[in-house]
C-alpha cells in the first residue's frame, strides 16, 4: 500500500474482503452456531464496514449495516442465539450491503426496508432508523460568566490527561482567570508524584453555552468533581462571595466583619476558609469586575461605525482649533499671573485641549488603502491601452493619513502610476532582451516615518534617461548647456514645467503636464517629492507628507519684531551663531556644523528687517529629504501648538510662507515654507558656488 | 519536535484514514494492524499519543491499552481509542483499562485533529 493510493480504492478492496469474511463466517455458523470466534468475526467485519463506510462516503452502507451489527451485537452478547434464520436473513443483508458497495445508485432501498424488517422478525430487535448522535445545536446566548471549579481524578496524569491543556482549552472559550487551590495537596512524605492533588477554581466569561465547557472535560467527567456555576455579573463583597461559593459560613463572615482587618485575612486568621480559597474568590470578584468594565467599554464598540458628513468634522476641527488657541491665550495670560489657581486651570485646559486634539485629529485619519484599491482599475486599463503586461504589488494599505490628504493625493498618484506604465515600463520584447520577466512590475507602497508619511510609487522599467533630460532641459533654457549639475538635481528637471522626455506624446502622458503639477500638489500638502532612478532598473518616486494639514507642532521663533512657526517635523537642531563663525562666514553663509557644511539663510535679510539684530544669532538647522539649510533668527522663543489658517487669496502667491497661525496674544505668525527656504537656500549657495 | 503517534487499527483503509490526517497535520504516524503488533510498536519506539481501535482480532484495543498501561514508559501517554457507536459500557471498559478518550466513528478529519490537539497540545 502506498501512501499517495486513493483512500476510497483502499476502502473498497477492504470492503469486499470483509464481504467474504462475513459470508464466510455466516456460513460457518449455519453449522456451528455457537462458535464464539465466528460470531466476533462476523461481528468485526459488520463493525469495520460500517465505521469507515461513514467515513468513506457510503452512507446509505453504514446506515444499513448499523442495524445488521445492532442485531448481531446481541448474538455476541449472548442475548440472542443464531438461527438458520438469522443467517439466512443475514447473508440477504450481505448481499444488500455488497449492492451498497458496489452500485450505490442502483439499489433498491425499498429492498433494503424489507430485510431489515425481516431482521427485525426474527431477532426481536428494533431496527428502524438509527438514533442521530447530533446533539440540536444549542443557541448561544451571549456572553456569561461561569464559575468553573474542579478537581481531576488523582490517576489523571497517569491516563494521559494534561491538566494545562485543560485550562488552555478553557482559556480558550474566553476571559480566564484561573485560581489553583493548593489545599488538596499532602505534606511532602505523603505525596505521590504521578498524582494530581491540584484543584483548580476558574473564572471565565464566554459567549459559549455551558455545554462548551463541559466539552472540555469530556474525557474526565465521570470521574471529576466538577461544578460550573453561572455568576452573578455584578461585583459582589468578598464575604457575600465567599459564602455564595460554599467556602465559609455567614457566621464566620459576619463575624469576620465585626472586626475591621480585611475580611479575607480575618477568615484565614481564624481557619475558616484557606488562603487559597480568598485568593479564588479575589480573583474571581477581579474577574467580574473587569469583564463589567470591558462591557461597558465595548458598549460604543457594539454599536459599530457611523457615517458623518466631512464639513461637521471640519468644523468640529475648525471649533478645536480655536480651542487651541484661545488656550495659547490663557496659557499667556496664566504664565504672568501669580494666581496659581488659574495657573492649575490654565495647565488642566491644556491638557485637555491637547488629548481632544489628538482625538478629532485620529478621528479624520483614514487607511490609504481605500485610495490604492482605486488603482487596481487604473493599472489594469493602462495595462490593456498600452498593450503591456502589467502588476500592481500595494503595501501599507493599513497607513493612516488625514482625509483631506488622501483626497488631495489621488490625482499626483494617478500621474505618477500613469508615467511609471507608460515611460518606466518597456514593452514585452524589450523587456526579454534586457533579460527582465515580461511582466512590468508597479510598486505602491506607504508607510510611516515620524510625524510623516512616505508614499513610494516605483517601477522595475528602464529608469529615467539622463542625457535625454538634460538634452531636453537645455532646449527649454533650464539650464546652460553644459552646466555641471548633480544627478539629483537633474532628475529634479522633469519637475519643471514643459519638460517631458517622451518620444511621442501618448494619450496618457508625455505631454510635460504631470510632474510639475504633481509637485506643486504635494507642496501644497507641505509635502515633498523625491525621485531616484537606477538605468535599466527603474524609478522610485517618494511622496513625503505630513499626517495632518489641520494642527502641527511648530518651532516659534523672533526675527525682529515678528514672530514665525517653523514646522517641527523639519527642525534638526538649533545652534548659536558665534560672532568669529559669523564674521567669517559674511560672504559665503556656510556654518560648520559638526564637520558638515550647511549653507544658511538670515531670515533678518530675507525679510528685510529694519531692527538692529540681537546680540546672539541662532540658527535653526531644518532638513527636507537629504538637504538640510540653516535659518538665523533672533530668538528661539519654543515649542508652539500651531492651528494652521491658510493665507488670504491675495497672499496666496507669497512665496516662502505656507500659511499663518494665531498666537495666544492674538497675533498672526506667519508659518515657514520650508522646502521652498531650503532649495531657495540651495539655490542661493549654488550660485554663490558659480560666481 | 515532531510528535509520533501510533495508529492501530485492523481495518488498512481506516489506517490509511489517520495516516493521511495526522501526517497532514505535521505529526509522525506510524501504524499496526492490531494490538500485538501496536504493543511490540509502542515498545520499540517512542510514542506520544496512541489512537487504537477496539475490535481487532489478536489482541483487542482494551489488552492493548491495559498493556501499554503496565509499561512505565506508557503511563501518562495519551492513549484514545475508536468506537463506532456511543456505547457507554464499552467506553468506560476501555477508560477503566487506562484510555485517556475517545472518538466516535465516524468522524471528520478535523474532529480527529481536534482530539489530538486536546490530549496532545498544539
Amino acid at each position: 500500500m502506498s501512501a499517495t493510493a486513493d483512500p476510497t480504492a483502499i476502502f473498497l478492496s477492504e470492503a469486499q474482503e470483509l464481504m467474504e469474511q462475513l459470508e464466510a463466517a455466516l456460513l460457518d455458523l449455519e453449522r456451528s452456531p455457537e462458535d464464539r470466534a465466528v460470531v466476533d468475526t462476523a461481528f468485526r467485519a459488520l463493525h469495520t464496514i460500517k465505521g469507515s463506510g461513514a467515513m468513506f462516503g457510503f452512507d446509505a452502507l453504514a446506515r444499513f449495516t448499523h442495524l445488521v451489527e445492532t442485531a448481531f451485537d446481541q448474538v455476541r452478547k449472548g442475548a440472542l442465539s443464531v438461527s438458520p434464520a438469522l443467517v439466512g436473513v443475514t447473508l440477504r443483508a450481505a448481499d444488500h450491503m455488497r449492492g451498497l458497495l458496489e452500485r450505490p445508485a442502483e439499489v433498491d432501498a425499498a429492498a433494503g426496508e424489507i430485510i431489515l424488517a425481516e431482521l427485525k422478525q426474527t431477532t426481536g430487535i428494533a431496527t428502524s432508523g438509527a438514533a442521530s448522535h447530533a446533539p440540536a445545536a444549542e443557541e448561544a446566548e451571549g456572553p456569561a460568566t461561569y464559575r468553573v471549579r474542579f478537581r481531576l481524578p488523582a490517576n489523571a496524569l497517569e491516563m494521559g490527561n494534561n491538566p494545562a491543556l485543560l485550562l488552555d482549552e478553557l482559556r480558550a472559550l474566553g476571559e480566564c482567570t484561573v485560581a489553583a487551590l493548593t489545599d488538596p495537596v499532602p505534606p511532602l512524605e505523603e505525596i505521590e508524584p504521578s498524582s494530581c492533588y491540584l484543584a483548580w477554581d476558574v473564572v471565565l466569561t464566554t459567549e459559549q453555552p455551558r455545554s462548551a465547557i463541559e466539552a472540555v472535560f469530556i474525557f474526565v467527567i465521570d470521574d471529576m468533581e466538577l461544578a460550573i456555576e453561572r455568576v452573578r455579573e455584578d461585583p459582589q463583597r468578598l464575604g457575600e462571595l465567599l459564602v455564595e461559593r460554599g467556602d465559609a459560613t455567614p457566621e464566620a463572615v459576619n463575624a469576620a466583619l465585626s472586626r475591621q482587618d480585611p475580611v479575607g485575612a480575618l477568615l484565614v486568621k481564624a481557619g475558616d476558609v484557606t488562603a487559597d480559597r480568598v485568593a479564588s474568590a479575589l480573583a474571581e470578584q477581579d474577574h467580574v469586575r473587569k469583564v463589567g468594565a470591558g462591557a461597558q467599554s465595548a458598549a460604543p464598540k457594539g454599536a459599530d461605525s457611523m457615517r458623518v458628513p466631512a464639513e461637521r468634522l471640519d468644523s468640529l476641527m475648525d471649533g478645536v482649533g480655536e480651542l487651541v488657541i484661545a488656550q495659547a491665550r490663557l496659557k499667556q495670560l496664566a504664565g504672568a499671573s501669580d494666581n496659581l489657581q488659574m495657573k492649575s486651570v490654565a495647565e488642566e485646559i491644556e491638557r485637555l485641549a491637547a488629548g481632544l486634539r489628538d482625538i478629532i485629529m485620529g478621528i479624520r485619519m483614514v487607511p490609504i488603502g481605500s485610495l490604492f484599491g482605486r488603482f487596481r482599475r487604473l493599472v489594469r486599463d493602462l495595462s490593456q491601452d498600452l498593450g503591456k503586461d502589467i502588476a500592481l504589488h500595494t503595501a501599507g494599505e493599513e497607513t493612516e493619513l488625514d482625509k483631506t490628504v488622501i483626497d488631495r493625493l489621488a490625482d499626483p498618484i494617478v500621474h505618477l502610476i500613469r508615467n511609471a506604465a507608460d515611460h518606466g515600463l518597456e514593452d514585452a520584447a524589450e523587456r526579454i532582451a534586457a533579460g527582465k520577466p515580461p511582466q512590468g512590475q508597479v510598486r505602491l507602497s506607504a508607510v510611516h516615518s515620524g510625524s510623516q508619511v512616505l508614499i513610494t510609487i516605483g517601477d522595475d522599467g528602464k529608469g529615467l534617461d539622463r542625457a535625454r533630460i538634460r538634452a531636453k532641459a537645455e532646449a527649454e533654457g533650464l539650464i546652460e548647456p553644459g552646466a555641471k549639475l548633480g544627478d539629483g538635481e537633474l532628475l529634479q528637471m522633469i519637475f519643471q514645467p514643459g519638460l517631458s522626455t517622451a518620444k511621442q506624446v501618448t494619450n496618457l502622458s508625455g505631454r510635460g503636464v504631470g510632474m510639475d503639477v504633481v509637485k506643486r500638489t504635494i507642496e501644497a500638502l507641505r509635502g515633498t517629492v523625491e525621485i531616484a532612478s537606477t538605468p535599466g532598473q527603474g524609478t522610485e518616486v517618494t511622496l513625503r507628507l505630513p499626517l495632518t494639514l489641520a494642527i502641527i507642532d511648530g518651532l516659534l521663533v523672533r526675527v525682529g519684531e515678528g514672530r514665525y512657526v517653523i514646522p517641527l517635523a523639519a527642525v534638526e537642531e538649533c545652534v548659536e551663531l558665534s560672532e568669529a563663525e559669523d564674521g567669517r562666514s559674511k560672504g559665503r553663509s556656510i556654518l560648520n556644523v559638526r564637520g558638515d557644511l550647511v549653507p544658511f539663510l538670515r531670515l533678518r535679510d530675507l525679510f528685510a528687517t529694519g531692527t538692529p539684530p540681537d546680540p546672539y544669532q541662532k540658527v535653526v538647522i531644518v532638513a527636507s529629504g537629504d538637504l538640510r539649510v540653516g535659518l538665523v533668527v533672533d530668538q528661539v522663543i519654543g515649542d508652539h501648538q500651531t492651528v494652521i489658517k491658510s493665507l488670504s487669496k491675495l497672499h496666496a502667491d507669497v512665496e516662502n510662507f505656507s500659511g499663518a497661525t494665531i498666537l495666544g496674544d492674538g497675533s498672526v505668525a506667519l508659518i515657514l515654507d520650508v522646502a521652498r527656504l531650503i532649495s531657495f537656500g540651495q539655490t542661493r549657495e549654488d550660485e554663490l558656488k558659480t560666481a | 519536535m515532531v510528535k509520533t503517534i501510533l495508529s492501530v487499527d485492523d481495518s488498512a483503509s481506516m489506517r490509511q484514514m489517520v495516516r493521511l490526517t495526522l501526517s497532514g497535520a505535521g505529526y509522525q504516524v506510524i501504524e499496526a494492524a492490531d494490538g500485538r503488533e501496536g504493543l511490540s510498536k509502542a515498545q520499540a519506539n517512542t510514542v506520544h499519543m496512541v489512537v487504537t481501535d477496539l475490535n481487532m482480532p489478536n489482541m483487542d484495543g482494551l489488552e492493548l491499552i491495559r498493556a501499554l498501561r503496565g509499561e512505565p514508559a506508557y503511563k501518562g501517554v495519551p492513549i484514545i481509542f475508536l468506537t463506532t457507536e456511543s456505547d457507554e459500557a464499552k467506553k468506560k471498559e476501555a477508560k477503566s483499562a487506562g484510555a485517556t478518550g475517545w472518538i466516535t466513528k465516524p468522524f471528520q478529519q478535523d474532529q480527529l485533529l481536534a482530539v489530538v490537539k486536546k490530549v496532545l497540545g498544539a
